[in-house]
């Protein structure tokens, strides 16, 4: 069985190889060939969960060692893959989801003539990422980490010709890099101070106090970096707003469901050392806490459909930082709401792409309205979604947030009651976008209008390589949280990787629940007081100040030109006329110094003979009178 | 006599000789000034011999001589050639080595 984990990273990988270099003569079979290979990778997943189920709990650890990749002396990087429970989880949610948002794909860029590159993106893609969960050591994990974020800025840009899309995708990756640099430390610091990059060595040593706990906060912070960078973390969350430039799908499956829950990830599988490291768990739980309310309250305020559900993907993602940062008392939920989460939210952009694609690709949510009538299965797939995500009782997301929600209460103390709260405000404030969302999309008059060209849009439903995935995805976002909660499996499932604690929560379970449920419904209330009960305006209010603030993302760009661009600039302006000035001045005055003294020894060359003769004569005098000038003295 | 006043008349045949290098334009005079320099330098030469009771100085002012005979072959013969060329032996008029 071990030999089959690479055969999960194959298929993709070679699609990539295949379809990039395999020329135009692939066009008209490229997209069905990445499918293919996708669904192949999803197949071998579920022969290795299978077998995985078939063990015993303690004996579910798969590893294969491929080839050593830089054996140097006492530095031993190996090409080495281990499948748990947690990397089994994340590679069953990658390829399903993957291959269903393969199939979305063939109907959504039909019409695109580099189909067929677009595939091979997605393929390579799925490869970086497989690698990424799969990895056995910190640097493989970083190859991957490297590799998703290349497909990341590949896929994102991938309508270059659009400017918007180019910024977008360098912005997406010079940000990333910022949190790349944080992972790099951290293995480095890692290296020197355990000397091995193995998940096997690093973290049974953390958890032993191999290091002190300076070093360990380092690398937990560091960590932490990395994931704020990946998952659009605050503060360097900037780029997920903008990467909402690339095609739909890759918005659903990278910036949604898999890629940018690679911090999660990454926070996960090193719980040891942040349980080592108090501080930086700390640091964990305030990022994920600032992000949970950071991404909402974008996500309330804009009128672009798939921004909105970009605010949302961060919201979502900082309820599964802060888990993580809990340790063993959220780390299970984390994963749990990664993968509802993952379904649910795959499947609202999926929805909101079939709705672009029916209305000649709008994305101003006031130009939408009454959208139910002219496309019943996007309405609803997209409204079990909507259901899931704002933790409608019985599905999917009910489970997994509550748990997140009563895990912060488990905090203990004066902790527990903020993280608490803020859990739930978070949970309101869902409720709230997304059903913003909901009506302004499906309710409501019809707001649409002929575009400059004159051509009014159509309405239509989606193509059924579209709708399929999103039945298939909204059946998932139903049924998985009640599926996961049947007799605990999910919990036991993982907790032998990632251990579980139980907190020390000051209210029960079901209190929770129904905290979470009422706030839920006020959430709801409040949105359709605002938008279901009255007409919406097409063109947006002004607002007030924080409205206006969270249009422009809370002004993180604003931040970020202030805090960094500004004072870049000017201290490359500086530095500049210092080059100019200083050092030019110092070379140029030298080199002139030079130049002007020679043009006064040149004139001693006259070619006259007695002029040499002058000089001679004066050259001994001088000579001479020193010799005895010195020996006088 | 003292040997003093040899150098005395040294010193001062071999200061009109470098003044006659310095100020006449003539290649001719110019060269016999150069000789009179030379010769300035065997008189001291000897005088010194003689002061010191050796032949060191004798020996030394015999070298001299050999290497200006050998200097007039070389020097006359470069003045008749700049003579022919140029049709004047003007040391100022050959001025061409310059930058």
């Amino acid at each position: 069985m071990e030999s089959l984990i690479g055969l999960l990273l194959a298929p993709p990988l070679l699609g990539a190889a295949v379809l990039l270099l395999g020329g135009r003569r692939l066009d008209r079979v490229g997209h069905w060939i990445g499918t293919a290979l996708a669904a192949t990778s999803f197949a071998v997943a579920v022969v290795l969960f299978a077998d995985l189920l078939g063990r015993d709990a303690g004996d579910r650890t798969l590893t294969q060692h491929l080839y050593s990749w830089i054996p140097v002396g006492g530095f031993q990087a190996d090409i080495a893959f281990r499948l748990d429970q947690l990397s089994m989880t994340f590679v069953l949610l990658i390829t399903s989801v993957g291959t269903l948002i393969h199939l979305y794909s063939v109907g959504y860029m039909e019409h695109d003539e580099r189909r067929r590159r677009f595939f091979g993106y997605l393929n390579l893609f799925l490869a970086a990422m497989l690698l990424l969960v799969l990895a056995d050591n910190y640097l493989l994990l970083y190859v991957g980490w490297e590799g998703v974020g290349l497909a990341s800025f590949l896929l994102i840009g991938f309508w270059q010709h659009k400017p918007s899309a180019a910024t977008a995708a360098k912005k997406a990756f010079v940000v990333n890099r910022v949190g790349d640099i944080g992972l790099a430390i951290a293995i480095l610091v890692m290296f020197t101070t355990f000397g091995t990059f193995a998940f096997g060595e690093v973290l049974p040593a953390a958890a032993e106090g191999g290091a002190t706990e300076t070093t360990m906060t380092l690398i937990g912070l560091m960590l932490l970096l990395a994931a704020c960078g990946k998952s659009a973390q605050v503060p360097l969350q900037s780029w997920l707003g903008d990467a909402m430039e690339g095609p739909t799908p890759v918005s659903a499956l990278i910036h949604a469901a898999t890629m940018v829950t690679a911090g999660v990830y990454l926070i996960v599988r090193s719980g040891a050392i942040f349980e080592a490291a108090p501080d930086a768990q700390t640091a964990v739980i305030v990022v994920g806490a600032v992000t949970l309310i950071f991404g909402a309250i974008v996500g309330c305020a804009k009128d672009d459909i798939k921004k909105a559900l970009a605010g949302s993907t961060m919201s979502q993602i900082g309820y599964m930082m802060l888990a993580a940062g809990l340790g063993p008392i959220g780390f299970v939920f984390a994963i749990m709401h990664l993968v509802t989460h993952g379904f649910f939210k795959a499947g609202l952009f999926l929805g909101a792409g079939s709705v672009m694609h029916g209305m000649n690709d709008e994305v101003d949510m006031r130009r939408y309205g009454g959208l139910r009538r002219y496309m019943p299965v996007t309405f609803v797939t997209f409204g079990l979604g909507y259901l899931a995500i704002i933790g409608f009782p019985y599905l999917s997301g009910f489970f997994s947030k509550d748990e997140i929600i009563y895990a912060a209460f488990g905090r203990g103390g004066a902790q527990g009651w903020i993280l608490g709260g803020v859990t739930l405000l978070g949970a309101g404030l869902t409720a709230y976008y997304m059903t913003r969302i909901m009506i302004l999309t499906f309710f409501g008059e019809k707001r649409w209008q002929p575009d400059a060209a004159g051509n009014e849009p159509h309405p239509h439903e989606s193509p059924r390589t579209m709708t399929i995935p999103m039945i298939v995805l909204a059946v998932g976002s139903v049924f998985a949280g009640f599926l996961f909660n049947l007799n605990h499996a999910f919990v036991d499932w993982l907790s032998p990787v990632t251990g579980i604690a139980e907190g020390d929560s000051p209210v029960s379970h079901l209190t929770v629940s129904i905290a979470a449920t009422t706030v839920m419904l006020i959430g709801v209330a409040i949105a359709w007081l605002q938008y279901g009960r009255r007409p919406v305006p097409d063109h947006a209010p002004t607002g007030r100040w924080v409205t206006r603030a969270a249009r422009r993302d809370l002004l993180q760009d604003d931040f970020n030109h202030a805090a960094f661009v500004l004072p870049g600039n000017y201290l490359t302006r500086g530095l500049v006329y210092v080059d100019h000035k200083l050092v030019d001045g110092v070379v140029n005055g030298t080199a002139a110094a030079f130049g002007g003294l020679s043009g006064r020894l040149r004139r001693v060359q006259n070619g006259y003979a007695r002029s040499y003769a002058v000089s001679m004569f004066g050259g001994a005098a001088l000579l001479i009178a020193v010799t005895l000038l010195m020996r006088a003295v | 006599m003292s040997p003093e006043n040899y150098l005395h008349l040294a010193a001062l045949l071999f200061t009109i000789g470098a003044c006659g290098v310095l100020v006449r334009r003539n290649a001719i005079v110019v060269f016999m000034c150069v000789e009179l320099m030379l010769n300035a330098g065997n008189l001291a030469l000897v005088a010194f011999s003689r002061m010191h009771g050796n032949l060191d100085g004798q020996i030394m002012a015999f070298f001299v001589m050999v290497v200006a005979a050998a200097e007039v072959v070389v020097g006359l013969a470069i003045i008749v050639m700049l003579y022919r060329s140029r049709h004047s032996a003007s040391v100022d008029d050959a001025s061409l080595m310059k930058l």
